[in-house]
């Protein structure tokens, strides 16, 4: 195995171009546990580290850029009020040595259905910006998971950053695990209300090959608020509203039965998840307009 | 060499104080916390080489070839061995029953069993080439459960036994069995006004210690071998190694290292005689370290259980009579399987008064993975059924649910249903009362910080599914009773050896044992036992090893008890040794050297009034006193192997559990809240280590209840989540606040009054978190671990 430690950027793209099957290494959290177990052996490891501006962050006026490298501790302590949905998703994310290491590039590279971050990011609507010798491109998300642990990179891309648009409204996520601390989603569910757009986007996390949005869920409640005039009055969602939404959040899954849990917990677990987020972040909404921050 | 992690060779205590009952610290505590404390997987020798196994991906089946060629081809590899290559005719090793092969021939029986073995110069390429071994298997069908293990025509895990079991076993599949008759069960079931009967199903539980499996074995020039190695027990492993290696004992050399956690899992060899193998093979130090992968398939389990209980009460709410039936899943080797039969059979009741029992308790040989001992050992199995049935029964007969128990519980006096008597207090009642009376933890606790909730303190944790919605609180207790050491007549000794004399003007003692420090604090107390005896402020404790006689096992709850009593017999010896010095020395000066009881204190021959008769310095001068000696506690014998009837058991140890969770009835998500216990540990030598023991069993027994399970396709009989990241074990955020109450009730008959603590705890965790949990749902949860979706209805 190689280990190519390019300098700079524009190395780390020559690297890639030159050898389209390495495979990037930054926080090392997922692909050292897979070379560790020998789940995969690749012909280059493509270090990552010593690229320092994968690392940072820029808060600009309507979106955050955020390095594929930015531990997920550093969006917990920095970004809560940007990216709650993203922060909140972060502090779930293992244990806090792993929070130090891994970042939201890593999520996106891996591609699993498990990864903590797709929920949130599926439900503020990021985009993915890819990059390689040939050009720079922006990626929305929708388009971006294509299939288990596949993504819509080409292989001489590289992840350089992702694009979120600041919170314009409240953002919730939870996750189901079987202990209280340090575990893979069982499944996982992130909610992001966008009063400007008078919008709602959703993410589904392991209850599918891929992180998924539930779309009919969305346009239900986009129309129901629209309907009522609840963006205007702000007034209580109706239980029956939240019963279909959690509903077609459920049917969104397309889960499968494993030693983590079942398909029909799974489905079970979105609705009540689903449910409870919308009540969260519609509680939060009508509470102070200006108030985007999750609970947690 | 690096060194060994044993915390050995330190000097505790630096004044006359620190003797029994002090909760000194640790001598190993700080390292183990601070990250520098060095584990049998930290060592290190100078040109050594890699051991690596190669192990069975399948669980039954025929072995047709093994083509080692191409991994002895592999540059780097020293030696490849397989059955064929073993050195002599001694093949097998086991704790009771010699059934478990060194490598596997002919035939593999559970997934994960050794094949063959490599040594190279890397880890890496030990690895490498271990995969390139080409075996060809022809696979069987799986003996997964009793009905396949017993099915007409089933296949036999092992064929020919001709163990001291197969004659009283109904089928030879059936490992051990042992009924426990008393009275007559039917009849009394005639008076019995209610009656509840239930089935149920323990889970495959691992004692998941964090240092994995690891040694290093190095050629001596004397064709010997010197063993590194982490364990529970020397001397056992000893007696299993060197017929293998076809050595005598006093060329295998074995000297403990450190040890990160055992629970059970380390009384049986893992990679010692494998290690050993290849360091002759090759003439060069071999090491061994699992991985975390490795270590699932590396030491036996908790045995899964099924069982069948009928409870009768009369209106009054006294126990009529107990049917039970155990069937323990042995897995595919004997380990200890048969011992933790005799536990589960002769606890099968509980700490309770019944006078008419009729109990079968059997292990299984099947395709499965081994299991053997684990904190508990049988006895944890049954606590979780007969504690289940309890409340079903206290319920039926309208009683408060400890009130019923506090009405049947056991008492000094008392009969088990072996016809033993409990000859030590039992203060069943009394453990209920505390544990009942301690004060709740507030309602809506999550709240007490503020307006917003705290989401650590709720089901879900940071994961952020609740802040009350769906949260409803229940409330459980249990009680248990544990046997201290082995029991059924095994000759259950340990071996002391003890130093005193005087080093750079002081007198200081050295204690020399073999027993097995794995972090259940023994070095440290018999650091306080030595100073308490012999009044002196300097022990040395000498690394564990095989120079000294044996320790017996660091399990059962045993070693404060037994090593610990060694350790003291051996003190007293020494110091009637000492005192006759003196009195050669200066009985003439002062007539209480002859009248008076004489003691060690403060580094001083006094009286037992007071009186200071001499420096130990004086006494001593060049001279240095040393006594090794064993020292066993009372006898037992075996049980009856038609009835059960029997002194089995030398001693018990109870503790009771409150349990309070709080759940998440619409995701099935639990926080447990609070176990509070209490436990009677007749005298606390040390009582922060007391503490520290309660509330380690407390988090091993929730484990169980909500999370810890290996995962066995019943299909194939092959594991499906051997990693922590599927094997769930509590972290911080899901262990509660454990208060505990610790009641010092003496046992005439052990040292110092003491009482064995370490497993009792375990035992009532368990069923009082699933109580808990039922009071909370109103389900009837007879299987643990409890699964989010046995509470939502999608299992």
């Amino acid at each position: 195995m190689d280990f190519l430690r390019p300098a700079s950027w524009e190395e780390a793209l020559a690297a890639k171009a030159e050898h389209p099957t390495a495979v990037p290494i930054a926080g090392g959290t997922d692909v050292m546990v897979e070379i560790n177990f020998d789940h995969r052996r690749p012909e280059y490891l493509l270090d990552l580290n010593r690229v320092g501006e994968l690392g940072e962050w820029e808060v600009g006026e309507s979106g955050v850029r955020l390095g594929a490298s930015v531990p997920y501790t550093r969006i917990m302590e920095n970004l809560r009020r940007e990216l709650p949905g993203l922060a909140l998703a972060s502090h779930t994310v293992a244990s806090p040595q792993i929070r130090n290491r891994g970042g939201v590039g890593g999520n996106l590279g891996t591609a699993s259905p498990a990864g903590d971050a797709h929920p949130a990011l599926l439900a503020a609507g990021a985009e993915v910006e890819a990059e390689s010798v040939r050009g720079s491109r922006l990626i929305p998300i929708d388009d971006f998971y294509t299939g288990v642990k596949r993504n819509a990179l080409a292989p001489d891309e590289l992840i350089r950053a992702v694009h979120i648009k600041k919170a314009d409204g409240p953002q919730q996520f939870s996750k189901v695990g079987t202990r209280n601390a340090m575990v893979i989603a069982v499944c996982a569910f992130g909610l992001a209300l966008h009063p400007e757009t008078r919008t709602v986007r959703t993410g589904i996390g392991s209850a599918a090959p891929t992180p998924v949005r539930a779309r009919a869920a969305e346009e239900f409640l986009a129309a129901a608020l629209d309907e009522g005039g609840f963006w205007d009055n702000g007034k209580i969602i109706t239980p029956s509203v939240a019963k279909q939404f959690a509903a077609l959040c459920s049917a969104a899954c397309n889960p499968i039965d494993d030693v983590r849990g079942t398909a029909g917990y799974r489905r079970h677990a979105v609705g009540v998840m689903a449910r409870r987020a919308l009540t969260w972040t519609w509680e939060s909404y009508r509470g102070a307009a200006a108030r985007t921050e999750g609970v947690a | 060499m690096g060194t060994t992690g044993t915390p050995t060779n330190i000097t505790q205590g630096s004044g006359t104080r620190g003797g029994i009952g002090e909760s000194t610290l640790r001598p190993d505590g700080t390292l183990k916390v601070t990250g520098e404390f060095a584990y049998s997987s930290d060592m290190w020798h100078e040109d050594m080489l890699w051991g690596q196994i190669l192990r069975s991906t399948v669980a039954h089946a025929e072995i047709v070839s093994i083509d080692t060629a191409e991994a002895l081809a592999t540059p780097g590899v020293y030696a490849v061995m397989t059955y064929d290559d073993l050195p002599t005719d001694v093949r097998h090793y086991g704790l009771e029953i010699q059934d478990t092969p060194v490598l596997a021939h002919g035939k593999v029986r559970h997934h994960g069993e050794p094949v063959a073995i490599v040594a190279a110069d890397h880890p890496e390429t030990a690895r490498r080439a271990a995969a390139k071994i080409k075996v060809e298997y022809r696979e069987l069908p799986v003996i997964t459960d009793e009905a396949s293990a017993t099915a007409p025509g089933a296949v036999l895990v092992h064929e020919g036994r001709t163990d001291h079991h197969v004659g009283h076993v109904p089928h030879p599949n059936i490992l051990h069995r042992q009924p426990i008759v008393r009275g007559d069960a039917g009849a009394a079931a005639r008076r019995a006004d209610f009656v509840v009967r239930g089935e149920y199903t323990f889970g495959m539980q691992d004692q998941a210690f964090l240092g994995p499996e690891s040694g290093l074995a190095v050629p001596a020039e004397d064709g010997g071998v010197e063993l590194y190695i982490a364990t529970q027990w020397l001397h056992s492993d000893l007696r299993q190694i060197a017929p293998v290696l076809g050595l005598p004992e006093n060329k295998v050399r074995m000297t403990l290292s450190g040890v990160g956690g055992a629970f059970g899992g380390r009384e049986d060899l893992s990679m010692q005689i494998h290690a050993c193998l290849l360091a002759l093979r090759t003439g060069k130090p071999v090491k061994i370290v699992y991985n975390r992968f490795e270590s699932f398939f590396g030491h036996v389990h908790r045995h899964p259980a099924k069982l069948t209980y009928e409870h009768g009460a009369t209106k009054d709410g006294k126990l009529t009579h107990v049917k039970a039936r155990i069937v323990l899943d042995g897995g595919a080797y004997a380990s200890a399987s048969p011992a933790v039969v005799g536990n589960a059979s002769s606890l099968g009741v509980g700490p309770y008064v019944v006078d008419d029992v009729d109990i079968e308790a059997l292990a299984l040989y099947t395709n499965n993975p081994p299991c053997g001992a684990m904190r508990g050992f049988g006895a944890v199995q049954a606590c979780f059924a007969y504690e289940a049935q309890m409340d079903r029964l206290a319920d039926e007969v309208g009683m408060d649910r400890v009130e019923f128990r506090r009405l049947n519980a056991m008492e000094q006096g008392s009969l088990l249903p072996t016809g033993q008597r409990v000859d030590s207090p039992a203060p069943v009642a009394e453990l209920l009362r505390r544990v009942k009376a301690m004060p709740l933890p507030p309602e809506r606790q999550w709240l007490s910080a503020g307006e917003e909730a705290d989401v650590r303190q709720l089901p879900g944790g940071l994961s952020n599914t609740t802040h009350g919605e769906g949260v409803v609180r229940g409330i459980g207790y249990a009680v248990g009773i544990k046997n201290v050491g082995f029991s059924e007549g095994f000759d259950d000794y340990s071996t002391a050896r003890v130093r005193m004399e005087v080093v750079g003007g002081v007198p200081v003692a050295t204690v020399h044992t073999a027993m097995a420090e794995v972090g259940q604090g023994g070095v440290t107390v018999h650091a306080q036992i030595a100073r308490t005896e012999l009044g002196v402020a300097q022990v040395t404790i000498q690394p564990a090893d095989t120079r000294v006689g044996s320790a017996g096992s660091t399990s059962a709850s045993r070693q404060t008890y037994v090593t610990g009593g060694a350790v003291k017999n051996s003190c007293e010896l020494v110091r009637e040794k000492v005192l006759e010095i003196g009195r050669r020395k200066f009985g003439a000066y002062h007539p209480a050297w002859a009248t008076a009881e004489l003691l060690l204190e403060g580094g001083k021959v006094v009286t037992d009034g007071g009186e200071v008769l001499a420096d130990l310095t004086d006494v001593l001068e060049d001279e240095a006193v040393e006594v090794e000696a064993e020292w066993r506690h009372r006898p037992t014998e075996p049980f009856d192997l038609r009835t059960g009837q029997g002194n089995g058991h030398v001693q018990y140890s109870f503790a009771a559990h409150r349990a309070v969770v709080e759940v998440d009835t619409e995701l099935g998500l639990v926080k447990v809240v609070e176990l509070a216990c209490a436990q009677d540990v007749g005298k606390a030598l040390n009582p922060l280590s007391v503490v520290g023991q309660i509330q380690g069993g407390t988090t091993q027994g929730l484990g169980v209840a909500v999370m810890e399970e290996i995962i066995v396709d019943p299909r194939t009989a092959k594991v499906r989540n051997p990693s922590f990241t599927d094997y769930l074990i509590p972290t911080i955020l899901d262990t509660p606040t454990i208060p505990v109450d610790v009641l010092e009730l003496a046992d005439d008959h052990a040292p110092y009054g003491l009482r064995g603590v370490g497993e009792a705890p375990t035992l009532s965790s368990t069923p009082a978190v699933l109580a808990a949990i039922r009071n909370a749902t109103g389900l009837e949860l007879t299987r643990t671990p409890v699964r989010p979706e046995h509470l939502t209805g999608t299992a």
